[in-house]
């Protein structure tokens, strides 16, 4: 069982909903970014996920499109992202998941890529730009180096994409809440509430919902229908201002 | 053993594909079942035949371009006007049939990017036409350069929407569109205006345009009653060259398409994508594309904003393995003097991206024999570029 999936067991063991905070690594800088990890994990974070900067990030609202901006001009590529990981693992287990557009991945080799994020210390990878339909060989070479394939969902979702999608899932399923991009407005209910049931009726591995989560009341009112709560843009817009994202992140955990 | 070329997902061997975030799914798979179903239905192509007709002014004309085979002292050049299409380019040809289809998916809003602002007003008079309403989106750095086409698609009732965002130009417009289809997907199609993206994009662009090299090879032959020696296309996306290459593909005809060279491609401002470039993926597809070792997408740079653009549809990236079309570039300086040489030739102002295929016909009419036959697709007339060239030149209009 992967570190995920165990990380989702212990949880439903005790009642408790996941906490997913996402945050761009090396925004401002990889010093901060690591110092970050150590806040969200303090705060009560489960898992983490670090994105990997990416010059067209075309599922992202501005505001982690300006993050990525920021990150690119640090210097930052999908390589250093491995090495930061590894010198992550040397003081924290938290799971980690990287969540990178393809075009890097695929530069980097597929096959090298999931080697030396599995060396690294890296549990899953979530791509955004990747459907299961292209995704075979992506799979593969993931699954031989045991790291958990994310694939995602969302509102618009028919029962054909559902099976498709929670069949190549490991580790737990990205629902996404919204038909947008991240850091759009969330609104409960409607396609999202059917449709996330639907997901969850065809499935028992994890499904964690992202997308437009920005508030405690929001995300209490998601962790009653998911087994996670993925929070992005609202921390990276925090981060943006340098304020403290402590604080936040503990007011969320304690809502779901 | 002979696979059916694309596949049923959109592969053109090791190229082209669906990369996008999987809201999108549902509506691609929407779309290539309505485009699948209309592109038979006698009603549907009837209509579409009619506009052709009527509203674009179809057939264009094949010119035979005397003056300018005269000065090069080689091949007989005719040109494939596409310029005298209505709204000034071939771009008309995609965007009325989209939105046509657009219209029987019963979808109330169309949305597009532009480059050098054609495509944009190309949709923005589709949809004018069809009675939908139209938001274009394009980059600030476009913007400036051709700011007549925006005044012209704010006449025609569109919305413009600037993306200052990357490098403002083409490939953040279309990052942008793309941005907005995932959230307006419902009731929104997205016209793209080229043979890129995720499928069925570049198959149904390419047959929408095809009607280009269809024409030309019926004129050529009841001209010259024999099919020609070369075509020669500029490729941005590569619609216009596609277009009309496809009707040519089963005659084994030399076709060249000609790139952005930009400053030269030892410059690293170009839009070479052969020449320059190795396999990725982006905004949708699996193609030749401009990165840097990291797998990030680098900046271009061309005189015309409709060529500056980072990958090229993958059909071109097959065609290209299969030897069936060849890839050259022209620079900004090239294209430039085509585009006063046909200017004083031939009295036909062209656009800066169809100057880069004159540019190449300019190189090579010469080295054939005098009975041989060149087509260039014109693909565009070049009012829009007249102010940049000015400002090029230095000159205060």
């Amino acid at each position: 069982m992967s570190r995920i999936e165990q990380t989702f067991k212990q949880l439903k063991k005790s009642g408790r909903k996941a906490l997913i905070p996402y945050i761009m690594t090396g925004d401002p800088s990889l010093d901060v970014t690591s110092k970050l990890i150590a806040d969200l994990e303090s705060a009560g974070a489960d898992i983490i996920e670090l994105g990997v900067p990416f010059s067209d990030p075309l599922a992202d609202g501005p505001t982690i499109q300006r993050a990525s901006e920021r990150a690119l001009q640090q210097g930052v590529t999908l390589r250093k992202v491995l090495d930061f990981v590894k010198k992550i693992r040397q003081t924290s287990q938290v799971p980690l998941i990287l969540m990178t557009y393809y075009n890097p991945v695929f530069k980097f080799g597929i096959e090298a890529f999931a080697k030396e994020a599995a060396d690294a210390g890296v549990d899953g990878l979530i791509i955004p730009d990747l459907i299961p339909d292209e995704a075979d060989d992506f799979i593969s070479a993931a699954r031989r180096s045991k790291l958990d394939t994310i694939f995602l969902l969302a509102p618009t979702s028919t029962q054909e994409r559902i099976k498709k999608v929670v069949k190549v899932s490991t580790g737990f399923i990205y629902y996404v809440s919204i038909t947008g991009i991240t850091g759009a407005r969330l609104s409960i209910g409607g396609p999202m509430k059917d449709t996330l049931e639907s997901v969850k009726g065809s499935t028992n591995k994890p499904v964690a919902v992202g997308f437009g989560i920005s508030t405690p009341e929001e995300a209490a009112a998601v962790s009653k229908l998911a087994d996670g709560v993925i929070v992005g843009s609202a921390i990276v817009r925090l981060i943006a201002e340098g304020k403290d994202v402590g604080e936040f992140v503990r007011n969320i955990k304690e809502a779901i | 053993m002979n696979k059916k070329v694309p596949d049923s997902k959109g592969h053109f061997g090791a190229y082209g594909g669906r990369f996008v975030p999987e809201t999108l799914m549902p509506a691609l798979l929407e779309l290539n079942a309505a485009y699948k179903k209309y592109s038979k239905d006698r009603a549907f192509l009837k209509e579409l035949s009619s506009l052709q007709k009527d509203f674009i002014g179809r057939p264009t004309a094949l010119y035979f371009a005397g003056n300018l085979t005269e000065k090069l002292g080689g091949a007989k050049i005719y040109l494939k006007r596409e310029d005298l299409c209505h709204t000034g380019a071939h771009k008309i040809n995609n965007a009325i049939a989209q939105a046509l289809l657009a219209k029987k998916m019963g979808k109330s809003r169309l949305i597009a990017e532009t480059g050098a602002g054609q495509h944009g007003v190309a949709t923005a008079t589709g949809a004018a036409l069809v009675g939908l309403e139209c938001e274009i989106y394009m980059g600030s750095e476009d913007i400036r350069r051709q700011s007549l086409n925006v005044f012209r698609m704010r006449l025609l009732g569109a919305k413009v929407t600037e993306v200052s965002i990357g490098s403002r130009t083409l490939k953040d417009a279309i990052n942008e569109a793309l941005r907005d289809w995932t959230t307006n997907v419902r009731n929104t199609h997205y016209i793209l205006g080229t043979v890129f993206g995720p499928h069925p994009y570049p198959v149904m662009v390419r047959d929408f345009q095809s009607v280009i090299g269809h024409e030309a090879r019926k004129q050529i032959l009841r001209a010259e009653k024999k099919l020609p020696d070369c075509l020669i296309a500029c490729v941005g996306g590569g619609s216009n060259s596609i277009g009309l290459f496809f009707a040519f593909l089963r005659d084994n005809i030399r076709m060249i398409g000609v790139e952005a060279g930009g400053h030269g491609i030892e410059s690293g401002e170009h839009a070479a994508r052969f020449a320059g470039g190795s396999l990725g993926i982006f905004q949708g597809c699996k193609s030749y594309l401009l990165q840097n070792d990291d797998g990030n997408v680098l900046g271009t740079h061309s005189v015309s904003a409709g060529l500056d653009y980072a990958s090229v549809g993958p059909e071109h990236s097959y065609l290209r393995d299969m030897k069936k079309i060849e890839y050259t570039y022209a620079t900004d300086d090239e294209a430039l003097a085509a585009f006063e040489l046909l200017s004083r030739k031939e009295g036909i102002i062209p656009a800066l991206e169809s100057a880069h295929a004159i540019a190449e016909a300019v190189k090579i009419a010469p080295t054939m024999p005098k009975d041989s036959i060149i087509i260039v697709n014109l693909s565009g007339r070049g009012d829009k570029d007249v102010q940049e060239v000015a400002r090029i030149k230095g000159i205060e209009l």
